[in-house]
Parts: structure tokens; sequence; C-alpha cells
């Protein structure tokens, strides 16, 4: 038979009498939580913001090389260069419905670069228009990315990367505005927005200009394509895309479709598996510590227990004398840890998301690069869940397993006891 | 004044007896040592008796005690209380038994000394369910009894140790027992307050209260009217005085 109304009296009175105690439980418990809170807010927000910059070089995109063959086939030997022609991206499109977009590139290293009296030379690629949006080139407000029209037109118009418009332009709007591509005059669109990004070749998108493909081929008369940007359409199919293009492309230029080394390929949607699998372990590792952390909290929740246990024996006695049940002895000591827990669990939460707030101020203000890499330690529901949970398990066995002690106490003994 | 509300001696056994103790035995099994602590007394109390066991240390009238206070269990034999076997009672009725039928004064007084005394001798009605009113006018009652209703509001620790023996009383009568055991109630007091103590346990009886007392004192032993004699965990003799 349980008692609540008189459970939750005998507790307030023994809250009554040992408030210091109490206190400085609530408070090592509190510190266990704003451990766990902060370790997991700091493994979401590096979750995150290795996340954003995985995105910076497009989604769910497989880019292929031409490489060499491995295996000799139909005649040719082994260790033939491949090459890309401009016409193969829509081979591929054709044969393969599976793919959403592809966009052929073709990559100039330090073209000469002239605006005024600034003088660079960059990377310079000439893509399809499709590009943009594989490739995570999103342009600033005012701006657009290359488009159909310049495809067909063959026009002079070029987009140009954050770094790059900095360097030409300086702190001017650059759109309208006229750039010299090896000496020939093109118009800038757009400019990309600013973006994070790990993933990439050849150096970051930031530090590039585009332009269209076919302007490209007209300029410098290059025939082949220095690789293909792939997005098929469920990134589940990855792998049979993959199979497909080694198909498609094997027909043509006569290699085994079993050869890997003939089409390179860097898969993207490969890749984010795995960092999402070592996020996820990152962010187990993170929870595991800081659970550690609660639960040398809970120990010590449980230990002061036990003390209290051994130093109210008598008086347990003396209750069980006067006629407590076994749920009026343990009833208040549960009470109790879960209280101890769930206050400190509170305080240390507010502490910790405090904390996480804080800190994201201090980001926002502060422009340092490791800052930017760590990530803004991010308070998400279910990290506020997994710590409740946690707090919840630790105080109700860190109660239960002392008051089954107490009520185990044999009165007639307790009653002796000094 | 300290008579029972309920009548004289509460509810008895069939035949009239409020407790019947038949060849109760206690053994304690300590390691590889049994100590046979009681070796089968028999014993038998009617409503409003005034009775002192007495004994040399070691005899087993604790073990008694206990056993008839049901803090404890027998081995062996029969503990007929108000008619009914207690051996085959369950910890949480035990305790709803010692509630509402025993009440316990001891020699440490083994009063909680955090709180106060007016807690201390709520704390049996609170056991018992009482509502808030009927357990304050209780206990308020209950101190102008043992005459302490200016030190109701005063810890243990800063009340005499005859105070403290007084509260602990006030405790026992909480909640209107059948039976009052107490061991060596004036063990720790002064000859003063010990003869106080005593005087207030002959007023009880008066009121219509059963009263055992486990006494060393021979003195206090032939006050009461029946003295049971116990060695080596048997009585040796049981005489009205």
């Amino acid at each position: 038979m349980i008692r609540p109304l008189l459970i939750a009296r005998l507790f307030r009175r023994s809250v009554r009498i040992q408030r210091k105690r109490m206190t400085l439980t609530i408070m090592a418990v509190a510190w266990g939580t704003i451990a766990i809170v902060l370790l997991l807010s700091f493994g979401e927000g590096l979750k995150r913001s290795m996340d954003t910059g995985r995105k910076g070089l497009g989604s769910g995109i497989l880019v292929l090389w031409p490489g060499q063959t491995e295996k000799a086939y139909a005649g040719f030997p082994q260790g033939r260069s491949l090459h890309f022609l401009p016409e193969d991206p829509r081979l591929l499109e054709k044969s393969i419905p599976e793919i959403e977009a592809i966009s052929g590139e073709m990559i100039r290293w330090g073209t000469q670069l002239v605006v005024g009296r600034t003088v660079l030379n960059k990377k310079l690629t000439g893509v399809e228009p499709i590009f943009g949006d594989l490739r995570a080139h999103v342009p600033e407000p005012g701006g657009r990315f290359l488009n159909e029209l310049d495809q067909r037109q063959k026009r002079r118009v070029i987009f140009l990367g954050t770094e790059l418009k900095k360097d030409l332009f300086g702190e001017e709007p650059a759109e309208g505005k006229r750039v010299l591509v090896n000496g020939a005059p093109f118009t800038v669109v757009g400019v990309m927005r600013e973006k994070r990004q790990m993933g990439m070749y050849g150096g970051p998108d930031e530090d590039h200009a585009a332009i269209p493909l076919s302007t490209f081929q007209a300029l410098f008369g290059d025939p082949y394509l220095d690789d293909m940007v792939v997005k098929p359409r469920d990134p589940n199919r990855a792998e049979h895309v993959k199979r497909r293009i080694n198909e498609v492309l094997g027909a043509k230029y006569r290699f085994d479709p079993e050869d890997s080394r003939a089409v390179r390929v860097w898969d993207t949607i490969e890749n984010a598996r795995t960092f999402l699998k070592v996020m996820f372990g990152i962010e187990i590792f993170l929870g595991i510590i800081g659970g550690l952390t609660l639960l040398i909290g809970g120990i010590g929740v449980a230990n002061i227990m036990y003390a209290v246990v051994k130093q109210r024996t008598q008086a347990i006695g003396v209750q069980m004398a006067l006629g407590a049940f076994r749920s009026d002895v343990m009833g208040p000591i549960v009470l109790e840890a879960v209280v101890i827990t769930c206050v400190g669990g509170a305080v240390g939460i507010a502490a910790g998301w405090g904390i996480v707030q804080g800190l994201g101020f201090v980001q926002g203000h502060v422009e340092s690069p490791a800052m930017e890499f760590i990530g803004r330690p991010t308070f998400s529901l279910p990290i506020a869940g997994v710590t409740v949970l946690i707090l919840g398990m630790t105080g109700l066995l860190a109660g239960y397993f002392p008051s089954r002690r107490a009520a185990s106490v044999q009165p007639a003994e307790a009653l002796r006891h000094e | 004044m300290f008579a029972r509300k309920n009548g004289n001696g509460g509810a008895a056994g069939t035949n009239g007896f409020l407790i019947e103790l038949a060849g109760i035995r206690k053994v304690y099994r300590t390691g590889a040592l049994d100590v046979e602590a009681l070796r089968g007394i028999d014993l038998a109390v009617r409503g409003n008796e005034f009775i002192a066991v007495v004994g040399p240390s070691g005899s087993g009238k604790s073990t008694l005690m206990n056993i008839l206070g049901c803090l404890d269990t027998p081995t062996e034999g029969s503990y007929l209380l108000r008619g009914e076997e207690v051996a085959r009672f369950s910890p949480d009725r035990l305790a709803e038994t010692r509630n509402r039928h025993v009440g316990f004064v001891f020699q440490n007084f083994n009063l909680l000394p955090q709180i106060t005394a007016y807690e201390n001798v709520e704390m049996p009605l609170l056991f018992r369910g009482t509502g808030a009113r009927e357990r304050r006018e209780r206990v308020e009652r209950l101190f102008e009894q043992v005459a302490l209703l200016d030190r109701m509001k005063h810890r243990p620790t800063e009340l005499s140790g005859g105070q403290m023996q007084r509260v602990a009383i006030a405790r026992a009568l909480a909640c209107d027992p059948d039976i009052i055991l107490a061991d060596e109630p004036t063990g720790n007091l002064d000859s003063g307050s010990g003869r106080d103590i005593v005087h207030l346990f002959e007023e009880l009886w008066t009121g219509g209260r059963t009263i055992l007392l486990i006494t060393h004192d021979e003195s206090i032993a032939k006050r009461t009217r029946r003295i049971v004699q116990l060695q080596d965990g048997k009585v040796v003799s049981d005489e009205m005085t």
C-alpha cells in the first residue's frame, strides 16, 4: 500500500532537515547535466557545420574523370587513356533514365582575368547551366548563374566565385561589369553566394570563375571534357547509375564495363553515408562521455542516499516501530533521489542551454576560422530528451537501491543501533 | 484522566486474554553459532494488567518485548494478540498492528532528534492516517496529559531526560494502544525523574491501560501487580504481588 500524501510529507520534512546536503547533491547532478548537454550540443554543432561544409560541393552527386583501362578488351590493350567528348553527357542522359542531371566541365588553370589594373591568373571552368544546381553555385541576390541562352548563343558571360570577385572588384558590385578573359571581354552575370566547402577537386569554388561550356570551347578550342558531374534521381540507386555509366561509355569507347579504372568516380553519396556514420559515432562517443559524467553524479546521489539510510537506520527503526509501512520508508528516499536528479537536471539543462546560447552569441560576433569549423553548438530537442531520459533513470536507480536497504532494516535491530 | 476512550483493556481474545504466548522460541543465527534467546515461553496477559518482566541481562527480556511488540517474529510457537495469530502477519500487517495496538517506550527514548516533540508525538497518527484536525487535537491533549504543553515546539535535544521520556510516553499513547511496552524506561534517568515516570505509568494503569515494563530495578518491579521472572529464556516465576 502506497500513501503518496504521507510520503510527500515525510519527504518535505527530510528536505527541511538536510537542506544543505540536498543543495550540494543537486549541484553535483547539475554539473553532470551541463557536461552532457554541452558535449551533445558541440557534437551536434560540429555535425551541422561539417554537414553544410560537405554540401558546399553539392549534394548527392558523382564526379567522373576519364581514366586508363585496366583490362585488355576487344582487341585493345590495357593502359589506354580515355577522353570524354562534349556530347557524352547527352549520351548518358539519354541512355540512363535514372540520371536526373548531368553537366560536362572543362577546366583551364592560370587563365588571365583582368579588371582595370588588376591582373589575376585563376582557374576558369566551362560548364553547362545545370552545373550551378549540381555544384551549389548559388548566386548572390542581383545576379544569376549561366543559363541555357548563354550556352546556346555562346555568350561571353562569366560567373565569379566569392573570393575571386573580392579580389577583382573589392566591395563594389560586380554584376554587369566587364572582365577580360585572356583579353576577351566578358560580362559578369552573377557572383557566388558565400559558402563553406569541404570537399573539392582543383581548389575551392570561391576562387574560380565559370563561363558557358560552348563559349569555353569556342575560346580555347579544347576537344575534351575534364570531368562530368552526375546527379542520380535516387541516391540509393547510385550504384546502378555507376554501373550503367560504365556500360554505356564502355560500349562507346570499347572498354570492359567491369573495368574499375576506365572511369574514375568520386561518389559523394557514399562519402556522405560514411560521414553520417562517423558523425553518429562521434555523437554516441560524446554522449557516452557525458553519460558517464552524469553517471558519476548518479553514483554520488546513490552514495549519499546510502549514507542517509545508514545514518537514519535508528530513525527508520523508530518509524517502523510506530507503524510505518515499507512504502512509507522507501517512498521518501526514492522521491528524494528523483527530486534531486530532476531539479539538478533542470538546473543543468537550463545552464547548459544558456552556455550554448552565450557561445553562439560570441561566435556571431567574433571572426575565427577555428570557431567556424567547430560549428555553433546546437541544443536540440533530442538532446534534451536523451538527457532527461538518462537523468530519470539515474534518479530512480539512485533512489531505489538505497531505499530497498532502508526497507530491509529490521526494526528490532535498528532500535538498538546508536 | 488517563482512561482509555474505548472501554476497559481493549478487545480481548476469545478466552478473555489480550495476549497469549504458547511455546515461543526465538533463535538468532549469528554465523555458525545459534543463540537461543527464548526457550519456550508461555505467557497470558489480560486487559488492564500492570506487569514487570525482570531477569538478569541476557535472560531474553528484550527479545520477549520485541516479539510482544511485533518488532520481531518468533522462530517457533504461537502468539495470539486479541485472538489473532501474529506469526502469520505480513510485514505491513505487522506495521499496522504495531501502530494500532502497541505503544513503545524505550530506555534511550528513541525520539527523532531533528524534529520537534510535537512532530514526534504526531508521527504514529500520521502513519495511521488520522486527519489533520483530529491529529492536532489529540497531540495537544497528550501533551497536556504528560504536562509538557509548554515544551511542544522544542526539539528533543532541548529537553531533560525526564521530559524526553514523557514525550515518548505521549507518543506511545498517541494511537490509543491496547498495551504499552516499556523497555527499562527509567534506565537512563536520575532517580527523581524515574520516580515521576513510574508514577505516570501507575496513573495510566489506574486509568485502565495495560502496561508491561521490563526492568532491572526491584523497587520499580514491586510497584507493579505481577512480576514475571525470566532466566535463560524461560519463565522461572510468575507471581502476583
